[in-house]
């Protein structure tokens, strides 16, 4: 059992703050496969296509029959811990300044042996469940918990290091006047986070929620307009240095696509807020946190955009917005690349329509701001990168994997 | 006019004799725009991008990109912005004749009353009010709507409501009364249009923008200062900026007032 962790005390100013050093970064191409499922959560090995053999670490043919047929595939996560050990001088930065630093050997229920990071609740014969995680350098790496629940689990120091859980964290919401922004809110005080700033455009402008918002306890409501640069610039000089999680909340959608509309004003909109916002946001607060990676338990960990679905596959109905979301996940790609260094998650969630005024003529299922915001903080618990939130947008997932152009042609509808 | 006349009225502004009262509201990114349903099209913010500030972008100079739309902070109305002079001759920023951007102003102080009141309504019996004070409005001047709105803050400024913006403005008949009977030049008023926040559901709606633009005169809104001027007498400098077939412009506004 661990003790939960303290709440950080105020940093000593006369201590430099240290710069994030990065875990072991290559990886053989074919591993790739498991940075894909730890990015999403799951847990996936290679199975032989031919035998049915489990095989670990990646490879490019089976060990038992040699066929290069090995397709990674959803895989059961249960193991039992045969021996672990304690590295306490380790020579790599990272781990050094880490140390001591519990790794142990599970032999997989389906045959493969792993070498994984412990959880500290792990002990030696005793039942595992493994994931994959993404480390501080955005690697996948096995990590083996106690196959129960146990106190403080989520407390667990190597665990955190795989994490950007809110607990004790800072976080900025950057649009209070939305729906998920609201309900993202009142998520993270669930979660424990220590202050959640929430970000309020064009405050002369009144909104739905805004009684509620100015009722709650342990929330600082902050002048933001994503879309206005010097806005942004102006808080990031306020709180850049204190914002250890930020949660890109902005929202512009309106239907429409490329022939029904008149003239570029509305398509400049979207792209003044969601592109344009994501941008300035990154520029305004990305430094900080990419220096701030390692500053201790509330170190900066990650950075979250909700966007929709259609950013990966257009929808005509929403073209225009589909394609202003195509240009903020290009962008989060960039960003991600730019705040590794950092050991700063970027986590993508993606949503179908959600049950908000905007998609009031789209049939269900729609996606509650609720669930939405659920799915952020369960995001940051256990360190994903890509969250699919809802049925349609897993859906649009599968079949974009399935037939690209199937899903163009059916979302032309 | 001799030459020498300008050249006395030069003098005394550098004198100080004559004051130089600017009307007019900072450009900035935060000034509340006008708001409309969000099914029509939305008035662009004012944005501010930095292209360079003494730094690699540009070692010796600082200079910004800016844009907005053509209604925003202190800004002119001309004739082709409403559909009411969509048809006049150089009813655009860039075709209107300069010389009316040069004009006399008549200030009528209502701020006690839009202190008591929102949704206070110039009338025709309180412009006749102050014309027994100040006498008969002479034809091309602009009339200032005096209401020491633009002393609030934001919120209380916009003053949105679940029903919409409750700000002062004319009603209807004040408006055909000033352009059809004084022949002003233009109506100025210290809140986001010319018109009263509430102007939607009058007859005609947003009878300002309708009887001014539909004679060819103009507006000014989002003015400060006011208070700084005399009830009569004062002379308004308000050139747009010259906006291909523009329908307005942000500028700014100059009150040049006789100390004596």
């Amino acid at each position: 059992m661990i003790n939960p962790i303290d709440p950080p005390r105020r940093k000593n100013p006369l201590l430099r703050t240290r710069l994030p050093a990065s875990p072991p970064r290559a990886r053989s191409r074919k591993s790739h496969g498991f940075t894909r499922a730890a990015a999403e959560g799951r847990f996936m090995l290679q199975r032989c296509a031919a035998c049915n053999t489990f095989a670990y670490p990646a490879r490019d043919a089976c060990p038992s029959c040699l066929s290069a047929d090995l397709p990674f595939v959803d895989a059961p996560r249960r193991g039992t811990l045969l021996a672990e050990t304690t590295a306490r001088v380790p020579s790599d930065v990272y781990f050094r300044e880490r140390a001591p630093w519990r790794i142990g050997l599970v032999k997989m229920d389906c045959g493969p042996t792993i070498v994984a990071h412990l959880h500290a609740d792990c002990s030696e014969g005793a039942p595992v469940r493994m994931s994959f995680q993404l480390d501080k350098s955005g690697q996948a790496v096995a990590f083996a918990r106690p196959e129960e629940e146990t106190p403080n689990m989520d407390d667990d120091r190597q665990w955190r290091e795989m994490t950007a859980d809110p607990k004790f964290r800072r976080v900025l919401v950057t649009n209070g006047r939305s729906a998920i922004g609201l309900e993202t809110v009142t998520a993270l005080q669930a979660a424990g986070a220590k202050t959640v700033f929430v970000g309020v455009a064009e405050p002369w402008r009144p909104f739905a929620g805004e009684q509620h918002l100015r009722k709650l306890d342990g929330i600082e409501i902050v002048a933001l307009d994503a879309s206005d640069e010097k806005s942004v610039a102006d808080l990031a000089a306020d709180i850049g240095g204190k914002v250890d999680i930020l949660i890109n909340t902005t929202e512009y959608i309106r239907p429409g696509g490329v022939l029904d509309r008149k003239g570029t004003a509305i398509a400049r909109e979207e792209i003044d807020h969601a592109y344009l916002g994501f941008l300035n946001l990154a520029q305004g607060f990305g430094p900080a946190m990419r220096m701030r990676g390692a500053d201790g338990v509330n170190s900066s960990a990650a950075w979250v955009n909700v966007l929709s679905v259609y950013a990966l596959a257009n929808w005509p109905a929403y073209g225009a917005y589909s394609a202003s979301q195509a240009a903020c996940l290009s962008l989060s790609h960039c960003l991600r690349a730019e705040l590794r260094p950092g050991g700063v998650k970027l986590t993508n969630l993606f949503t179908g329509p959600v049950d908000t005024e905007w998609f009031q003529m789209v049939p269900p299922p729609k996606v509650a701001p609720r669930a939405i915001a659920q799915a952020i903080v369960a995001a940051l618990k256990s360190g994903l990168e890509d969250v699919y939130v809802g049925d349609v947008a897993e859906e649009i997932r599968q079949r974009l994997a399935a037939n690209p152009k199937a899903l163009e042609r059916e979302l032309d509808r | 006019m001799q030459s020498s006349n300008l050249l006395e009225l030069a003098g005394a502004i550098s004198s100080g004799a004559v004051r130089v009262v600017d009307l007019t509201f900072t450009l900035s990114p935060d000034f509340p725009v006008i708001v409309l349903p969000p099914e029509f099209s939305p008035a662009a913010p004012v944005r501010i991008q930095e292209l360079s500030r003494y730094d690699a972008r540009g070692p010796a100079w600082y200079w910004n990109n800016v844009s907005f739309c053509e209604h925003t902070g202190t800004h002119f109305d001309a004739p082709i912005h409403w559909f009411t002079g969509k048809d006049l001759p150089n009813n655009a920023v860039d075709t209107m004749p300069p010389k009316d951007m040069l004009a006399p102003a008549c200030v009528i102080d209502c701020s006690a009353q839009a202190k008591q009141d929102p949704d206070f309504l110039l009338t025709i019996p309180v412009v006749e009010a102050w014309e027994a004070q100040h006498g008969r409005i002479p034809e091309r001047n602009w009339v200032l709507l005096r209401t020491d709105w633009s002393k609030k803050g934001w919120r209380d400024y916009a003053n949105l409501r679940d029903d919409g913006a409750h700000t002062p403005g004319p009603n209807p008949a004040v408006m055909k009364w000033l352009v059809e009977q004084r022949g002003i030049i233009g109506f100025g008023t210290e809140t986001i249009g010319t018109d009263a926040g509430q102007a939607g559901h009058f007859d005609p709606p947003y009878p300002a923008h309708h009887f001014l633009h539909g004679a060819g005169r103009y507006g000014l809104q989002c003015l400060c200062n006011l208070d700084q001027l005399p009830a009569k007498g004062a002379v308004i400098i308000a050139s747009p900026l010259k906006i291909q077939n523009g329908s307005g412009s942000p500028l700014r506004v100059i009150a040049l007032v006789s100390s004596s």
